[in-house]
């Protein structure tokens, strides 16, 4: 591995991305990109008793057909790096005791999908082992229980607010096994706080740190947004994408025609979602549907991906912090 | 009949201008509706501790029982009526005492509810 | 620059970029729907009356919030009371229906975490300020009164 500048890396081996596998809610399914996810779920409980069963459902139906896709069974699987929106990360480690992979849990919020890309492709460049799963995910009924007010409570939203996306999204990456979607660099990101504390307003919370990091990628590989096919903003939503955009503006990069935000694709306008998706699942589903199919077929030949991550607590939101956040990068090419 | 009707159109003034001040104070500003509601609780109180928010109930009937306000000020005139007749045990319960019938139906209605009913994932 | 002053200058310049809720509509749907649930109400309280004229003002007045409780209480079961504060905003949590649905969901949502944990320490999850701060200013006024009323 090297390194360039200061927060970027070059990966020196060839680290396939295999398959890739998005499992998303029915709403999710409503929306623009049905087409290109593998399922759509209609009982967001998955049959299950309680939501935070569902979500687990959907992290072990995702991880175990992302597996099989991909033509490895689960032993040669070697480990699994991934997360979710839940406190203690419950979802994934219950997923990981019954998947019996050996199992690293991240939380970086909805960052969450590039850090385990991160973690795995380091891994898998130290060699040793062949096979890693990055998953993550989360689920609008858990996330809503946990963060913000019971399912039938009566509020108004923020006309700024986003909504969590429903999904999972699983990558099978390989050092062995060869694909025409690799990893060749990423950027780790500085946790980045510009004292946005309205924890409604996550997309204007997040965007400075996204403006960080692709700034950062930029200055450490000498390239700009005209290198790339594709530059992609994890779950910004419309507001947090125009405010991303300003900012790169500020900093003397255009990002105009090769720009989308997952968060506000993700979702039709008519489907009153106000500023888009969010949540771990958002970047991951995305990923894992649209860029990668894109990348498959010849669309795209290089990506970048930047999901940003709103890393807040409402302990000490309420005791008046404003929002830590952080993004990192990933570049996908195809040979 | 008249009456019946203008009284109506009194409701619908009160409690539509008090939703209404409330909603403009969700949109212009920061504060969240928890915190309106204690806000607005309180001002009903402080209205009814200085007796002045019966005249509006008296004008306006349910306009004015009905927001958040009127339950503040039946908190506040509970407190003051039990203080008259039982001195500073009355103080002391009778707010209490005022609110308890709505507060008792709430916990026990929404106890019973909870055994038949699973919440509903939103739809939008 | 230094941090304090760039976070000002991006608070500012978010505050001005988001988007602001349409004001006439959101003011009029919480005015209707207030109005309406009052109206409501209003009704019932003419009902109550026309059946007991003797009953006095303060007891009708608990009788009808008892009412508007119970109503709110069955549509939050049914699970449409969501959608009419989604479209009434202040309009329906400012009437006492606010506080019976912050209940009601509260009870229902928490109920899988079980009797005493769930529906018994979260159930004025959402409702608490609302009754702990109402009792705390009766104490208060009631407390003022007596010690006026002494002189």
């Amino acid at each position: 591995m090297i390194k360039l500048g200061k927060q970027t890396y070059q990966l020196e081996k060839d680290i396939s991305v295999v398959t890739g596998l998005s499992l998303v809610g029915q709403k999710e399914g409503d929306g623009p990109l049905k087409r290109y996810f593998d399922f759509v779920e209609k009982d967001d409980k998955m049959g299950e008793k309680t939501f935070e069963k569902g979500e687990r459902h959907m992290f072990v139906k995702a991880i175990s057909s992302a597996i099989k896709k991909s033509g490895f069974s689960n032993e040669q699987i070697d480990l699994y790096v991934g997360g979710d929106l839940m406190n203690q990360l419950v979802s994934s480690n219950y997923t990981a005791e019954e998947l019996e992979i050996p199992f690293l849990g991240l939380y970086n919020a909805c960052a969450t999908m590039t850090e385990s890309l991160i973690i795995g492709s380091t891994f898998l460049e130290t060699g040793g082992l062949n096979n890693v799963i990055c998953a993550t995910g989360s689920h609008f009924s858990t996330a809503e229980r946990q963060y913000r007010y019971p399912l039938e409570f009566g509020n108004q939203r923020q006309s700024y607010a986003q909504w969590t996306v429903t999904g999972v999204g699983a990558s099978v990456l390989s050092s062995v096994k060869k694909s025409k979607v690799k990893i060749r660099k990423f950027t780790v990101g500085k946790v980045t706080d510009f004292g946005i504390c309205d924890i409604a307003n996550m997309g204007a919370a997040m965007a400075p740190a996204a403006m960080e990091t692709l700034n950062a990628f930029f200055k450490d590989t000498n390239t700009t947004q005209k290198d790339y096919d594709l530059i992609a903003t994890g779950d910004l939503g419309k507001l947090g994408s125009d405010i991303f955009k300003d900012l790169m503006q500020e900093k003397g990069y255009d990002l105009e025609t090769n720009y989308i935000d997952c968060g506000h694709m993700i979702y039709n306008i008519d489907q009153d979602t106000l500023q888009g998706g969010s949540g771990a699942g958002c970047s991951a589903v995305v990923l894992n549907s649209y860029i990668l199919n894109k990348l498959n077929t010849g669309e795209f030949k290089n990506v970048l991906l930047i999901s940003t991550g709103a890393l807040m607590s409402t302990t000490v939101n309420q005791q008046g912090d404003s929002i830590p956040c952080i993004a990192h990068l990933v570049l996908l090419e195809v040979e | 009949m008249l009456s019946a009707l203008l009284m109506y159109l009194k409701v619908i003034f009160v409690g539509g201008s008090i939703c209404m001040i409330a909603q403009l104070i969700v949109i212009r500003t920061k504060i969240t509706p928890a915190r309106i509601l204690v806000i607005f609780l309180m001002v009903g109180a402080i209205l009814g501790g200085f007796g002045l928010y019966n005249y509006v109930v008296e004008w306006a009937g349910a306009g004015a029982t009905i927001p958040i306000l009127g339950f503040g000020n039946s908190l506040a005139n509970g407190a003051i009526t039990a203080a008259k007749t039982d001195g500073l045990f009355g103080a002391l319960s009778g707010g209490l005492i005022a609110a308890s019938a709505g507060i008792a139906v709430s916990i026990g209605l929404s106890y019973l509810i909870s055994f038949f009913v699973n919440s509903k994932t939103k739809k939008d | 620059m230094n941090k304090y002053a760039r976070n000002e200058r991006y608070v500012a310049y978010v505050e001005n970029k988001s988007p602001k809720a349409g004001w006439f509509e959101s003011l009029f749907h919480a005015f209707l729907m207030g109005a309406a649930i009052c109206c409501l109400g209003q009704m019932f309280s003419d009902i109550i009356r026309s059946f007991y004229p003797m009953m006095d003002l303060l007891t009708v007045g608990a009788w009808i919030n008892i009412i508007v409780i119970s109503l709110t209480i069955i549509m939050t079961a049914l699970g449409v009371f969501d959608r009419l504060a989604k479209y009434g905003g202040a309009g329906t949590f400012i009437p006492i229906s606010g506080f019976a649905n912050s209940i009601a969901s509260c009870a229902i949502e928490y109920k899988k975490e079980g009797l005493v944990f769930g529906i018994g320490s979260k159930m004025f999850f959402v409702a608490g300020p609302v009754l702990v701060n109402g009792v705390a200013y009766s104490l208060v006024v009631g407390i003022v009164y007596y010690i006026i009323s002494l002189f």
